[in-house]
Order: structure tokens, then C-alpha cells, then sequence
């Protein structure tokens, strides 16, 4: 184990003598970014697109929206997120002539995907409503999305956080692929301290670590949340 | 105020109502009565459009709502809706439930003159004030049904009947034409029947116009002044409470009156 001490301390020397913390910092702080940003992309998009799915489908425009909406939560869900990432930088993005930094199309990637999720997600949140409470929105003259905004959503809203929480758990551990269009994240700057020492294994031990305690506090959010979202059930 | 004409309604192919017609004029309080299935709750419905109607027309206060081209949202706000099952908003505390509704509709309208020109803006209350009015408004509804101190709890704390009170003054808050009921005490325990049914005679003294789907006959006979008869889809019969509970002309009214009497 001598071995392993001297990786420590080796690690720990590139860590802070050598300002290896500021690339972690700033990895730490990409990583994180892309993901809250994400999900809250991927939130808006994906309620919107929900909203429009359990739209009552007998006028034309609700049928042709939701054949929009179907093609993209097909296209998002059926190709790898590494490949969007690619597409977007490598193609699209080239082709309308447009200049992101890596970071900036990850957020992007991240948010159109995690929507195309979170659409499914609602959707079935919206359908565990009782149907009773858009009637009685419809009833007093509220348009659908009043009352979709006012009333179902923030029901659904609850009855799917802890589902929700897994997919921004998922995001925050998806974000490391996000090196492939060049964003420094978590795992460029552990990358980066392995490659200056020759040596990887405790960089990745760490990187590991730190990305565990970032679920774990997430974890702990999402539950204090639930609980004061539980206010308005029975026996508050 | 409301003519219903040749109203149909199919659900995928089986026709629930096979042609209403029925003129309901201010003040009426008209109780629709008959076997499960005879259409009456899909009737009610199709009376806001709940369920758009297949095929007829709905003349309300001059306005076909049944056409599709029409804002129905707007029409909606003057008929005023209670549910068999409440229907109260989970999320929003019951002085909110009362509240909604006035507060959107009345903030819509601000922001909709505020864009017109030539209004004088200093004239338009601020969103501040609508909200306050209508605080008062529905506290002073609450107060009418005794339930001010149940003001600033969640539904799911209330008992059946109080919920359906509130359901009923949310629905009065909109100052309504007509109040539709779906079955109202339907799903009451049956000490709490009674407090909803005062409610609803007492607004009847009132003048407000009423239609009620309900299998309360003794409210049918003692509130309503005008009784419809509904069986397989259409009006079988109708008329005045007294003459329909004592000769009633039809022979499907006659059995109908010997199980529920």
C-alpha cells in the first residue's frame, strides 16, 4: 500500500501546488451548469410538449402539434445522446452557420433531450390528475392551459418529483460524455490531473466520489422538497 | 335564456341523446329525473359543452355555443358548473378555489382594456385591488355557507358536504345566469345531504335559474317548477312537479315513480 500512499500524495501535489483544483473547480462547475440548465430546458420543453399531447385531439391544429410532438420525442429518445451532441456541433451547427463553445451546445443537447424524456414523464404525471379538476377549470371558464398552468400541472408536478429527480440524477451522470464536443467537465479535469502524473487511478477514485456526493445531496433536496409539496394532502 | 334544439349526442357510434329540444327561461328551476343511462348527465354536460354536443344547436342568451367557433371559454364563465364529485382544485386552499376564477377573468380583462387605446389606465384597478376584491367577495361567500373559518385550509380537510358547498359558491363567485348540478349530493353521506339541498333551496328563493340532475325526488317535488322526465335519450315527459308526481301520463314515468317512491 505503500504504492497507493505515494499516488495519494502525488495526486494531492498536482491537486493544489500545481492549481489542479481550478480545472476540477471548473469542471465541477460545467458539469453542474449543464445539468440544472439542462433540466430546467428540458422541464419547460417537456411540460409544454406533455400539455400538448393530452390535448382533446377533434381540431386540426391540437392533431398536427401532436404529430410534431410525437416525431420529436421519437427522434430524441431513439438516437444515443453522444450522437446528438456530435450532430449538433459537427453538423447542424456548422451548416446554419452558427458559432456555440462546447459548453453552450451541451446545455442545448442536454435540454432538448432530457425534454423529450420529462414529456413522458409529465405526461403521465398530468394522467394521474383526476380528470374532475380540468372539467371544473373548464367549468368556471378557464381556457385548457390555465388550467393546465393553475391547476393540473402543479398537481402532476408533485406526483411525479421523485421520478423527476431520477432523470436529473441521470442528466448529472449523462454530462460526462460531454468532452466529446470539447465542454471541460468533471471528467476533462480528472483526465487532465491523470495525464500530467501518468497516473489514474486516484484522479477516477475522486472524480467517482465527488459525482456519488453530488447525487446524494441531490437526493436529499429532492426529499425536503416532496415534503413541503405534501401540504395540501390530507392531514397537513 | 337557454333553447336547446334537436340536441344529439353519439359516443363512438352509440347515440346517447336522440333529440332534445327545451326552452329554459330565467328563474326556472328545472330537475331532470329518470333511469341510469337515460342520458340526463350527458345532457347537463352538453349543456357547456362539457361534452360537445354531435349535432343541434344551444341558444344561450342569443349565442349558439354549440358552433365550435365560438369562445366557449367566455360562455362558460356565465354558467356556472357543480360536480357529483366536487371537483375542488387540490392544490389551492378553498378561499383560492373561490377566488381563481373572478381574479383570472377580472386581470384578463384589465390587461385587455390596457391595451386598447384611449382607455383612461389610471381608471383600471391594479391586480393588487381585483385580488383583494375578490378576497372579499369569497369570504363573504364563505360566511353565507359558514365555512369562513375553513378559509385558508385545503380541501382534502373538509367533509363531503362542506366541499360541496364551497363547489357551490366557487360556481356562484362568476355571479352565473344558470347553475348547472350533476348529480350534487350524489356522493354525500346522507347526514350531509341536507345542508347541500338547503343551499340549493335557498338560491332557488333567490331567482337563480337552476338545472339539476339529481335522485332526490322529494327536492324535485317541493324546489323544482318544472320536472324532465328523461329516458333512453330523449324527453320522455314533462311538466309541472305537482301533476307529474301525482298522474304522471306516461307508462316508462309510471314504473320509474313506483321503484323510486
Amino acid at each position: 500500500m505503500a504504492n497507493f500512499d505515494r499516488k495519494i500524495e502525488n495526486f494531492i501535489e498536482i491537486l493544489i501546488n500545481q492549481n489542479g483544483y481550478v480545472k476540477v473547480l471548473e469542471g465541477l462547475q460545467n458539469t453542474l451548469l449543464i445539468a440544472v440548465a439542462g433540466l430546467i430546458i428540458g422541464t419547460i420543453i417537456g411540460t409544454v410538449i406533455a400539455s400538448v399531447r393530452v390535448m382533446p385531439k377533434y381540431k386540426t391544429l391540437p392533431r398536427v402539434l401532436n404529430g410534431i410532438c410525437s416525431f420529436y420525442v421519437g427522434l430524441f429518445r431513439g438516437t444515443p445522446i453522444v450522437v446528438q451532441l456530435l450532430v449538433f456541433y459537427y453538423v447542424l451547427l456548422p451548416l446554419i452557420g452558427f458559432r456555440m463553445t462546447g459548453v453552450e451546445v451541451s446545455i442545448l443537447v442536454f435540454g432538448l433531450n432530457s425534454g423529450a424524456y420529462i414529456s413522458e414523464i409529465m405526461r403521465a404525471g398530468i394522467l394521474s390528475v383526476d380528470s374532475g379538476q380540468m372539467e371544473a377549470g373548464r367549468a368556471v371558464g378557464l381556457s385548457f392551459f390555465t388550467t393546465m398552468i393553475k391547476i393540473v400541472i402543479p398537481q402532476a408536478v408533485k406526483n411525479i418529483l421523485p421520478t423527476l429527480g431520477n432523470e436529473f440524477i441521470a442528466l448529472i451522470k449523462e454530462t460526462s460524455v460531454v468532452s466529446f464536443v470539447g465542454a471541460a467537465d468533471l471528467y476533462v479535469a480528472f483526465n487532465l490531473i491523470g495525464t500530467n502524473s501518468y497516473e489514474f487511478m486516484v484522479p477516477y477514485l475522486v472524480m467517482a466520489i465527488i459525482y456519488v456526493v453530488i447525487v446524494l445531496l441531490i437526493s436529499l433536496g429532492i426529499k425536503m422538497m416532496e415534503r413541503s409539496l405534501r401540504k395540501s394532502d390530507r392531514r397537513n | 335564456m337557454i333553447d336547446v334544439i334537436n340536441l344529439k349526442k353519439d359516443f363512438d357510434n352509440v347515440e346517447v341523446l336522440k333529440g332534445i329540444n327545451l326552452t329554459i327561461n330565467k328563474g326556472d328551476i328545472v330537475a331532470v329525473i329518470g333511469p341510469s343511462g337515460s342520458g340526463k348527465s350527458t345532457f347537463l354536460r352538453c349543456l357547456n359543452c362539457m361534452e360537445d354536443p354531435t349535432d343541434g344547436q344551444i341558444i344561450f342568451n342569443g349565442v349558439d355555443i354549440a358552433d365550435m367557433s365560438v369562445d366557449i371559454n367566455v360562455h362558460r364563465r356565465r354558467i356556472g358548473m357543480v360536480f357529483q364529485h366536487f371537483n375542488l382544485f387540490n392544490n389551492k386552499t378553498v378561499i383560492e378555489n373561490i377566488m381563481l376564477a373572478p381574479v383570472h377573468v377580472r386581470c384578463q380583462e384589465m390587461k385587455k382594456a390596457k391595451r386598447q387605446r384611449g382607455t383612461d389606465k389610471a381608471a383600471l384597478p391594479t391586480k393588487k385591488q381585483i385580488k383583494e376584491e375578490a378576497r372579499e367577495q369569497a369570504y363573504s361567500l364563505l360566511k353565507r355557507i359558514g365555512l369562513e373559518d375553513k378559509a385558508d385550509v385545503y380541501p382534502s380537510t373538509l367533509s363531503g358536504g362542506q366541499k360541496q358547498r364551497v363547489a357551490i359558491v366557487r360556481a356562484l363567485a362568476m355571479n352565473p345566469d344558470v347553475i348547472l348540478f350533476d348529480e350534487p349530493t350524489s356522493a354525500l353521506d346522507p347526514e350531509m345531504v341536507g345542508e347541500v339541498l338547503d343551499l340549493m333551496r335557498a338560491l332557488a328563493e333567490e331567482g337563480m335559474t337552476m338545472i339539476v340532475v339529481t335522485h332526490e325526488m322529494g327536492f324535485a317535488r317541493e324546489v323544482a317548477n318544472k320536472i324532465l322526465f328523461m329516458d333512453d335519450g330523449l324527453i320522455c315527459e314533462s311538466g309541472e312537479p305537482k301533476e307529474f308526481f301525482a298522474n304522471p301520463k306516461t307508462d316508462r314515468a309510471k314504473e320509474f315513480l313506483s321503484k323510486v317512491l
